[in-house]
């Protein structure tokens, strides 16, 4: 006997065009991430990566084609001309949806657990006894239960990065979209943020990450996936992506961020020098 | 001049209705204002454009015309397009109009301080827009906008004093009475002028007092 596996992406971007006003910021874009997948975007400052990547959680209107969160619809009503669907059916559609921003986005005014349990008591309608379970369970795991009755600004960077995961997994979504996660970190706060990201990762979490992150992106993603004016340029495997040449945009792109580093580290040298 | 206290002291009855009528319109008007108020602010932010604009005009509108003038309209125009109302009511819609578009623009600018990622954070999670309004914006905007907010109820405390002329009894016309009966004008205005002061110093204080305790709320949030 024959199984066909009916293969349903876990996200699916079809055509997806975006203006702001007459600029076309996003041009026909196709992507496919499977469930479990790590996809990285990366891409020139302006590039589009931030637009997109909010398009998947409808922060962003796109303006063409279609993007499907577990075979569903986002946003739109199917059809032409363009129809919102309603804010009840949007969430749904997006509840499996996790998102985490540059930064960070927590609510100062509530404690770190308030942040975690707030869509939980709100939005699930889950008594705050269990939520405060749940709340504090998430928390571990991102390594920060001692700090549940802190406030945002008691915390670093990457201590609130990580509160901010963990308000998003709390929802239990199936899918993470991360938009450089680490980009408004001190150097040495981003490592403990990656770490929480491979974690997940390795759990299984289907991921999208915009990332400035390379090693990051050579070490977890499935697919790199690189973005230049609004359009995907190349797609692959880290270890594919990372020495197409045919693609001089990309090389130049990786180039610079090779030279930066290299920037860094000669500094490095020189200081402990 | 010499103050004769009794001047106060055999009215009493009237002065103190008068006071008793002046702060019932002015919390009255403060409550209506602050809730029109909000609405509107609540509308300008989340309704479509041609909704913001229709509030745009009226806020417009109300400002840029005399308090007086407005209640003129509301007690003496409002029966010839069928609005018949009793002083006291139209005093307090008055005012509550009035103050409604200032509570408006007080509000607006305290929504809009609040960084639009934690709304877009809270959009992600399912939470509705009035949620947020209540558990994320207001908690945070009342720290910003408390004093603006104890400064226009202390002016609209002092607008009382424009109700008299469309014959409310409250303080400012009971002092005038008095003080046409008897002639003590100036005494009249004297004691007038202070019971506002106390009045208007008594709602600075709990101003402050909330500020402070505002205040340790934010300490205990960045220590
Ligand atoms: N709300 C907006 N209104 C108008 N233009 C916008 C808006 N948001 C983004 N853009 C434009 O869209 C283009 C893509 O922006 P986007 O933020 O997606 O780039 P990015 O790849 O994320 O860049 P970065 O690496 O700097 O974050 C840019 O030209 C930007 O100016
Ligand atoms: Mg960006």
């Amino acid at each position: 006997m024959t199984v066909t596996k009916t293969h349903r992406p876990a996200l699916a971007l079809r055509g997806v065009g975006k203006r702001f006003g007459s600029n076309q910021v996003l041009h026909n874009i196709d992507l496919e991430v499977q469930s479990s997948e790590v996809v990285c975007l990366i891409g020139p400052s302006g590039s589009g990566k931030s637009t997109l990547l909010r398009s998947m959680a409808f922060l962003e209107e796109y303006d063409d084609g279609e993007v499907f969160i577990e075979g569903q619809l986002l946003g739109w009503e199917p059809g032409l001309p363009r129809k919102r669907t309603s804010r009840a059916h949007l969430n749904k559609v997006r509840s499996t949806i996790g998102m985490v921003f540059q930064q960070f986005n927590l609510w100062p005014h509530m404690s770190v657990l308030g942040n975690v349990t707030e869509a939980l008591i709100r939005v699930r309608r889950i008594a705050s006894g269990e939520a405060r379970q749940r709340g504090l369970a998430m928390l571990e795991k991102v390594g920060l239960a001692h700090k549940a009755d802190a406030y945002p600004a008691q915390l670093s960077g990457g201590q609130q990065q990580r509160v901010a995961i963990a308000r998003a997994l709390a929802m239990e979504p199936h899918i993470m979209l991360f938009d450089e996660p680490t980009s408004a970190l001190d150097p040495e706060l981003v490592g403990e943020v990656l770490h929480v990201m491979k974690q997940l990762a390795a759990d299984g979490m289907t991921m999208v990450v915009v990332t400035h992150e390379m090693g990051f992106a050579a070490q977890v993603a499935d697919t790199v996936v690189f973005l230049d004016q609004g359009q995907i340029v190349a797609r692959g495997s880290p270890q594919k992506l990372f020495h197409m040449t045919q693609h001089p945009r990309l090389q130049q792109f990786l180039q610079n961020y090779l030279d930066r580093n290299a920037f860094w580290q000669d500094m490095k040298e020189e200081a402990t020098a | 001049m010499i103050f004769d206290p009794t001047l106060i002291t055999e009215r009493l009855g009237d002065i103190s209705n008068g006071l008793l009528v002046t702060l019932e319109t002015w919390f009255a008007g403060v409550a209506m204002g602050a809730a029109i108020g909000l609405l509107i602010a609540v509308l300008q932010v989340f309704g479509g454009a041609w909704l913001r604009a229709l509030l745009r005009l009226y806020i417009e509108l109300i400002r840029a015309t005399p308090f007086l003038v407005q209640l003129f309209l509301l007690y003496y125009g409002g029966p010839s397009f069928g609005l018949e109302l009793e002083a006291t009511t139209a005093g307090i819609l008055g005012l509550g109009i009035y103050g409604s578009v200032y509570f408006a623009e007080i509000f607006r600018t305290g929504f809009e301080s609040i960084p639009k990622g934690q709304l877009e954070a809270a959009d992600c999670l399912g939470i509705t827009r009035l949620q947020c309004i209540w558990r994320i914006q207001l908690p945070q905007m009342l720290v910003l906008i408390l004093p603006a907010l104890v400064n226009l109820v202390t002016i609209l405390c002092k607008e009382t004093a424009v109700l008299s002329i469309i014959t409310i009894p409250e303080l400012t016309m009971v002092m005038t009475g008095i003080g046409s009966e008897t002639f003590a004008f100036v005494e009249t205005l004297l004691v007038l002028c202070v019971a506002y002061l106390v009045l208007i110093e008594l709602s600075s204080r709990l101003g402050l007092f909330l500020e402070r305790r505002v205040g340790r709320f934010l300490q205990r949030q960045s220590t």
